[in-house]
């Protein structure tokens, strides 16, 4: 239990109703999205200006607590799951975009702001602020720059860090750190900036963040290719990349998933079909049109046994809505959903979908597969309910075993959703102990008392 | 106090439905609560969590969790968008029925669900000595929509601008009706709803003049009883299953094809929640029988009768709230809109923040004022922003909350139920 003292000082800093300390309060922030342990902290606060956001952090240091900065909650590797007894502060509140600047195409955020949200401002104005997680609807920007979030449009428009262009953040001292800059070009000393993502709460608190905009494309197309061998789908992503066409999005769902699909949203899918991809290209009026035909052309080279194209932007979204229940169907399936994200090289996904075939037999489990063939992020997705005991230690093994697996295949641990508390032990397995050791020295000396989000990323030694 | 022992294996019932939530957080784009506080125990995840927390004794403090369980509007955006199909609504409504099992409610609360909601004559007595009282204590706040405020400083009014009680009720006026099918042939039950019936007898009037336009034959039961929402939505299980008897009771002394009612909470709670909530197994049968037959006033208009639309070079603009019970309970979105187009006077003008709910979500409105009263102050503005001159919708409950508050923000608008506008075009 926090100390009456220290909840008068958090509370003359967010204001009363800003301070939570009952049990249920605390309860509701002892987890997030990603299927681990629940733990509780002692004191939840919310403040509502930056200022405060930075007495928060200092006050936290003086008295060396343990601080975890929480933004919606929805991070798949245990990164907002409290320290026992430490400080959740939440930037739901601090959710304004500060400025939208059409001339020099960048924004600047609060660290709250929602990123759909974010992005349909910045569509209002014909720019396009491209990374779309697939929880943008409820993800903060902050969440994202923390955890370098991905999304569907990520292999022609890349990842988050790439819009990142500074960030502005409280030290443990609650000193405002103020790295990278408005312009295109910018190499001023260190990349603070690039520090920051990625960290997952564990170097500095995000006060506010400078975003990259690009213009919106004039045009898109979308289709769905559906083939009867999931080596085949393969062969046409590498073939489509080796044709020098970069899609906006090229998307991969797996025999299981398109089923269950089906039987939710009876939407006409090819239920025998063994692999779909969903592809949209965009750019230039005739570009688009050029791309969408060599597409077409390339599939049906490799053995697609239909591709259909969409004709308007109803057949378009009609594309989309596929890709969007995937997660939705097969959550529906189990009361337990899994959802990893391996990521090999591109070329290595039939290698690794046959892989995650003879780990699902091994184990015995239900895995469905979807996920950004274009890039290689797979998400592996295991059902199961976590009651069953047996069945959720073959879970744990499996996860194991698919992530020795992407590490074999040239892959990594990891390509959106973070390491957290949940990777955390494979770490060493993909980039070795010295560079734990590196990153370990690093945080100490940034973080003396280690107070920020301890026990992420870097596992619990230092905790 | 009960043995929190039996708490626990109460809650353990919910445990198959509670596992159903992959604490996706998804629900957060949904909540009307959460967007005005942020906080996790304001939005479903964290009042799910907050549930198995109890259930799994790592939380032991139920009054707690039966607060923050209050403050949901029942809305059932949440449930309606949950990627893994939560019954939210579902879960919710069974675990406030154990909390106030367990807890007990206020005595004062307890007595007129049990004693007044169960006897309509009594209830309708009652209330029309409250209606020739409340000018005294009351005094006009806008004209046109016909609100007033409270006269003296009144805490349970707080600064409501409300819709007085209707001096002449619609069942002083219409007591009862039984009238043959005309020309289409149909009969249909009608059931007004307590708010129409209290509050706007027109919307009430206006129903049967389009029945009788129509030539729809109507049976309507004297001394109605509730449909029961209030009461199971306060956990009040025994008192809900004794409306709803009394209902059953009522509606099977004739016969009749469709059920009619002009409250989407009406026709959402009967056609929903009886035949899954009303405890007499041996009768269950008759409530199934009534949710299958019963319909929206605009559904049956649309669906079943089929009525033209006549053209108009120029019509009105209308701003249109989708009541929640009607969006995301039935899916029923389209019909209000074809009806208000349907007699060439008006057509719909969309809300440019979109659907969403309006904040009064019932006893939630009572029990926290202050959150519905920025959840729909927002909702007036976004109505003031169509430029419409008349706000529609098809819920009575969400009628009184829209008139609070476009009076409140000084908005002028009038409002009016979907079937009131439809008549007038008759
Ligand atoms: C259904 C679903 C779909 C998803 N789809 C994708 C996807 O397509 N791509 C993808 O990459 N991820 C995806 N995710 C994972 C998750 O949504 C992302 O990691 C997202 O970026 C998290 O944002 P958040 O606001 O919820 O952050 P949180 O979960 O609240 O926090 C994440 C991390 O950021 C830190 N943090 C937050 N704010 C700050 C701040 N101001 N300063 C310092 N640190 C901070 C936290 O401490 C924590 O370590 C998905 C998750 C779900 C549930
Ligand atoms: S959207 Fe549904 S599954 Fe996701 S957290 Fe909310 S209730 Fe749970
Ligand atoms: S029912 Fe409505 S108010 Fe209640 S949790 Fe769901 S969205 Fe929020
Ligand atoms: S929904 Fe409301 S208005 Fe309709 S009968 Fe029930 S309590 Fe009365």
């Amino acid at each position: 239990m926090i100390r009456d003292a220290l909840k008068n000082e958090f509370q003359k800093i967010v204001g009363k109703d800003n301070v939570m300390t009952e049990a249920a309060e605390l309860h509701a922030y002892s987890y997030d999205s990603a299927v681990l342990d629940q733990t509780q902290p002692a004191v939840v606060v919310r403040p509502e200006n930056s200022e405060s956001l930075g007495k928060v952090v200092k006050l936290c240091n003086e008295n060396g607590l343990k601080l975890t900065v929480r933004g919606a909650g929805t991070n798949l590797s245990g990164g907002t799951i409290p320290h026992p007894g430490g400080v959740v502060c939440l930037t739901t509140a601090l959710d304004k975009v500060l400025e939208i600047n059409e001339e020099d195409l960048y924004a600047v955020v609060q660290p709250g702001v929602v990123t759909a949200k974010f992005a349909a401002q910045v569509a209002a104005k014909g720019l396009l602020y491209p990374p779309d997680p697939g929880s943008q609807a409820v993800s903060t920007l902050g969440g994202n720059v923390a955890e370098n979030a991905g999304g569907l449009r990520a292999l022609k428009y890349g990842v988050t860090k790439d819009y990142v262009m500074g960030v502005d953040f409280f030290d443990v001292n609650g000193e405002l750190i103020r790295s990278g800059g408005k312009t295109v070009k910018c190499v001023t000393g260190y990349n603070l900036a690039g520090l920051m993502i990625a960290s997952e709460g564990t170097l500095g608190v995000f006060e506010n963040i400078t975003l990259k905009l690009v213009p919106f494309p004039a045009a898109y197309k979308a289709m769905m290719a559906v083939f009867p061998d999931m080596m085949d789908a393969s062969r046409a992503v590498a073939a489509i990349i080796a044709n020098k066409i970069v899609p906006a999005t090229l998307e991969f769902m797996d025999n299981f998933t398109i089923r269950t699909i089906e039987n939710f949203r009876k939407a006409g899918l090819p239920v025998d079909a063994a692999a779909m991809l969903l592809i949209e290209v965009d750019g230039h009026q005739g570009q688009v049109e050029d791309d969408a035909a060599k597409v077409e052309a390339i599939c049906k080279e490799n053995k697609a046994t239909s591709v259909r194209v969409a004709k308007d932007d109803a057949e378009r979204n009609a594309v989309w809505q596929a890709r969007r229940d995937a997660l939705p169907a097969l959550a529906r399936v189990k009361p337990t959903t899994v959802l990893e994200d391996a990521t090999v090289p591109r070329s290595k996904i039939p290698a690794m979908m046959q892989a995650l075939d003879k780990i699902a037999k091994k184990y015995d489990l239900i895995i469905g597969t979807f996920g950004h063939a274009g890039d290689g992020n797979l998400h592996p997705t295991i059902l199961t309910d976590k009651r069953d005991q047996k069945e959720w230690h073959r879970v744990e093994a499996a996860v194991d075993a698919i992530f020795d697996e992407a590490l074999a295949l040239g892959g990594t641990l990891s390509g959106e959703h973070g390491i957290g508390i949940a990777k955390a032990k494979y770490l060493k397995n993909e980039y070795g102990v010295g560079a734990i050791n590196y990153s370990r020295r690093m945080k100490s000396v940034l973080d003396p008392n280690n107070i920020l989000n301890p026990g992420k990323i870097l596992g619990p030694l230092l905790a | 106090m009960a043995d929190i022992k039996k708490l626990v294996s109460m809650l353990k019932e919910l445990d198959d439905l509670l596992t159903g939530c992959m604490r996706c957080g998804m629900c957060q784009a949904q909540c009307p609560v959460f967007a005005q506080t942020g906080k996790e125990t304001d939005v479903t995840r964290g009042k799910l969590a907050l549930l198995s927390g109890l259930s799994d004794e790592i939380l032991k403090d139920p009054e707690a969790v039966n607060e923050k369980l209050q403050r949901c509007l029942l809305c059932g955006t949440c449930e309606a968008n949950c990627p893994s199909g939560v019954k939210v609504t579902d879960i919710f409504l069974r675990a406030r029925a154990i909390l106030s099992g367990y807890l007990g409610l206020p005595p004062s609360q307890r007595l007129v669900f049990r004693r007044l909601l169960t006897n309509p004559k009594l209830m309708n007595n009652l209330l029309s000595l409250g209606a020739s009282l409340q000018g005294l204590f009351t005094k006009e706040a806008d004209g046109v929509i016909g609100t007033s405020c409270a006269r003296f400083n009144a805490p349970l009014i707080a600064d409501r601008h409300f819709k007085k009680l209707a001096s002449k009720p619609l069942h002083s006026v219409t007591p009862k009706k039984d009238t043959p099918p005309g020309k289409s042939g149909l009969r249909v039950a009608f059931f007004p709803g307590c708010v129409t019936d209290k509050v706007f007898p027109q919307v009430g009037q206006a129903v049967l003049k389009i029945l009788e336009h129509h030539q729809v034959g109507v049976f309507m039961p004297p001394n109605q009883s509730c449909c029961g929402i209030p009461a199971l939505s306060s956990g009040e299980t025994e008192v809900f299953d004794k409306l709803v008897r009394q209902n059953l009771d009522l509606f099977a002394t004739s016969k009749w094809d469709y059920l009619l009612t002009p409250c989407a909470t009406c026709t959402a709670t009967i056609a929903e929640l009886w035949p899954k909530y009303y405890g007499d197994k041996m009768d269950g049968i008759r409530a199934a029988n009534i949710a299958d037959k019963v319909m929206d006033v605009s559904q049956f208009l649309h669906d079943v009768l089929k009525i033209p639309t006549k053209e108009s070079a120029s019509p009105a603009k209308v701003a249109y709230h989708d009541p929640c019970h009607l969006r995301n309970t039935l899916k029923i979105t389209t019909q209000p809109r074809q009806v208000l187009a349907a007699g060439g006077k008006y057509t719909t003008a969309e809300l440019p923040s979109g659907p969403s709910c309006c904040g009064s979500g019932g006893s939630f409105n009572l029990k926290h004022y202050k959150l519905s009263d920025v959840i729909g102050r927002k909702k007036a503005e976004s109505i003031a922003a169509t430029g419409a001159g008349v706000a529609a919708t098809s819920c009575p409950a969400c009628m009184l909350q829209l008139a609070d508050m476009l009076s409140k923000t000084g908005h002028s608008i009038p409002v009016k139920h979907v079937v009131e506008l439809y008549a007038e075009t008759l």
